[in-house]
């Protein structure tokens, strides 16, 4: 497992190498390019030739990228164009916000999800199986903003149980962040009322975060289990008179984990990195919300940083889920 | 000759002085889905067997052979599937049986070997946690005992650095070795009878013959009575003291090993064994193969199922379907056949 391991990890650093050519280059493929995004479009060649020259655009493209991989090892990505604030900083104040977001939408995606996937394929053609196929599907077609509006609506301005937007209520404004995570924050702080408050911001938005990996996960519980089931060796163990628990869990949902722990973990770098219209429409702010922001706004400093951010981060969510892999199947980590 | 539509009831193949371990009566399995005509997969077999004893059940694939022991050990599940008659184990009821008192018969009682040992074995457990939960779960072995007693098994089916091999995994062995894996697992209760349902048919020729004599060591002459479920007439030669010949759902010829193969009489047992490549026959002399596909087959309730394939077919084969009755040579004996125009001796 160890040797496995090492070896995952080590294939980290071509994959990273590439993807900072493809940042790079993509910055620079894009139209306009910062020159335009600061001096607009009508700056006369002397500016923009004073600019380019500024920001190092008149090396060579290979000079340029040196200099550009010294900065991200250094953490250096310069500082907003909008904000005027160190680009780290914004993206580091803004990622536990999303993080938060996401954990708890995947925790209701999974919890619920896997235990419907399983019962729809137990009962394969009842009414609970077609129920969660319908359900599946329309979690998939409904557009999110459009359940964030109805949650909102319905759930926020109606009933008022829930806040409407934001991560805390507007009277918290005296809480400590030592973590960034605020429903920690409230924990480690010892102030039980502000990590409540900030977990009801949460489930809205999360709700209706979870629906699209609710319904993958659904859907590829009940497939596997399907398939898992009517396999050779739980006959076997059906032979051996293993009682029905243990069929259910050694045998049925260890080997039906292998490709939902895929679709988790996928659906977890998915919503890392895209969570961009919930966060608008409950107006979280997330680092989503926060680079939408900055695309319109031609913040190339935090355009480029943050496209290079969220890819290490699917990077490393896509390396926890080989791991797992290899934790859960011994055909992977022995071969 | 009997009249159209009556039936004349069978001989029960195997029967012999008392109680038998397993009996078999009038077993009936009808798979039926939705937009599909019901199949008959086991149409009305009765058998017994001995306890210690050693018996074949032979036939085509679809023939009906498999199926008769999963549904005895109730492992055909229930949705779309029909089953009749009735499968006693000891003077047990099995197919009435509460599930959780078959539970706990199946792997103590009566232990499967299945097939495919590539499939058979769980890819994510051990092939020592494969052992040792069969026996936590029905001798209440724990820990390092129940592991000692799996290393036990693992020697005695003749695999080497049996500790070693307890952490296997079995992708990483061979298919012999899995096979072996499957039997010492399901000798691991010690169980009264043992199924093997196509023990050596996903296996090499070489490994297959080990295989069987792994088998024929451990189980035949032991307490353990052994029904080996097989397509190839000489796996059964070198094992069985009765052979059931099985075609489309029913037993057609019955008999102790010794005249089934010196006194076939039954046209799809003689088809089988002249199929069956030898080594003393000449070279050149082709194989001849039974024409037709199991598929060809009258339902029993018009007539002889083989009928359609069969060379000595004669109108009394159709109308009625024939009974199992005592061979020719063989008044009372245990040498059945179900055919009205039996093969004569020689030809």
């Amino acid at each position: 497992m160890l040797r496995f391991a090492a070896r995952r990890v080590l294939l980290l650093v071509p994959i990273l190498i590439g993807l900072s050519i493809l940042v790079f280059l993509f910055v620079r493929a894009l139209p306009g390019g910062p020159e335009t995004a600061l001096l607009g479009e009508n700056a006369t060649p002397e500016r923009v030739a004073q600019v380019r020259e500024l920001y190092g655009l008149d090396r060579p493209v290979y000079e340029q990228y040196v200099s550009y991989v010294q900065s991200v090892l250094s953490l250096d990505f310069g500082t907003s164009i909008t904000t005027r604030q160190p680009v780290v900083e914004e993206i580091a104040r803004r990622f536990p916000g999303t993080v938060e977001l996401t954990v708890t939408a995947m925790i209701i995606a999974v919890a619920v999800g896997i235990p419907l996937g399983f019962v729809a394929a137990r009962r394969y053609g009842s009414w609970v199986d077609n129920l969660s196929t319908a359900g599946s599907l329309l979690g998939i077609a409904i557009p999110v903003f459009a359940l964030g509006y109805l949650l909102k609506y319905f759930f926020a301005i109606k009933l008022g149980w829930f806040p409407t937007q934001g991560r805390e209520g507007s009277l918290m404004f005296r809480n400590e962040h030592p973590t960034g995570f605020y429903v920690l924050d409230g924990i480690v702080t010892g102030n039980p009322e502000a990590a409540v408050d900030a977990l009801r911001h949460l489930i809205l938005p999360a709700l209706a975060l979870a629906t699209i990996p609710l319904a993958f996960i659904t859907r590829i519980t009940r497939a596997s289990v399907l398939e898992v089931t009517g396999e050779d060796y739980v006959r076997t163990a059906e032979a051996k008179g293993m009682t029905r628990s243990v069929i259910t869990r050694r045998h049925i949902l260890r080997n039906a984990m292998l490709p939902i722990v895929t679709v988790v973990g996928l659906q977890t770098g998915l919503l890392l990195s895209g969570a961009v219209l919930t966060e608008t429409v409950f107006a979280f702010d997330g680092i989503g919300r926060f680079l939408a922001q900055a695309v319109f706004a031609r913040d190339f400093p935090v355009i480029q940083a943050g496209i290079l951010f969220l890819a290490v981060i699917f990077v490393l969510v896509n390396l926890l889920v080989d791991l797992s892999y290899g934790l859960l199947d011994p055909r992977v980590r022995t071969r | 000759m009997t009249a159209p539509g009556t039936t004349v009831a069978d001989a029960v193949p195997g029967a012999g002085a008392g109680t038998p371990l397993l009996e078999v009566r009038d077993l009936r399995v009808t798979f039926s889905s939705r937009g599909r005509r019901p199949v008959k997969a086991v149409d009305g077999v009765s058998l017994d067997v001995a306890a210690g004893s050693t018996v074949g059940i032979v036939g085509e694939s679809g023939s009906g052979k498999s199926v008769t022991s999963l549904a005895a050990l109730g492992l055909l599940g229930k949705r779309g599937v029909s089953i009749s008659g009735s499968v006693r184990f000891d003077g047990e009821d099995l197919l009435g049986m509460p599930e959780a008192e078959l539970r706990a018969l199946r792997g103590r009682e009566i232990a499967m070997v299945f097939q495919d040992p590539m499939s058979s074995l769980n890819p994510v457990l051990s092939v020592g946690r494969q052992i040792t939960e069969i026996l936590e779960r029905h001798r209440g072995l724990k820990g390092q005992d129940a592991r000692d007693r799996a290393a036990e098994l693992l020697v005695s089916v003749g695999i080497g650095d049996a500790v070693r091999r307890l952490k296997s995994y079995p992708h990483q062995l061979s298919g012999g070795m899995r096979q072996r894996v499957m039997i010492a697992m399901a000798l691991a209760c010690e169980p009264r009878l043992l199924i093997a349902d196509e023990p050596t048919t996903a296996l090499d020729v070489t490994i297959s013959a080990q295989i069987l004599e792994l088998l024929r060591e451990l189980v035949v002459g032991s307490q353990t009575a052994l029904v080996l479920i097989t397509h190839d007439l000489g796996v059964v030669a070198g094992l069985c003291d009765q052979v059931h010949v099985m075609y489309s759902g029913r037993i057609v010829e019955s008999a102790p090993r010794r005249p089934l193969f010196a006194d076939p009489q039954h046209p799809y047992t003689t088809g089988l064994l002249a199929s069956v490549p030898r080594l003393d026959q000449a070279r050149g002399v082709p194989l001849l193969p039974i024409p037709g596909s199991p598929s060809d087959t009258l339902p029993w309730a018009e007539g002889c199922a083989f009928a359609p394939r069969c060379s000595r077919q004669v109108p009394e084969c159709l109308g009625a379907p024939p009974a199992l009755l005592p061979a020719r040579g063989a008044a009372g004996g245990p040498h059945l056949v179900r055919c009205v125009n039996p093969v004569q001796d020689g030809s």
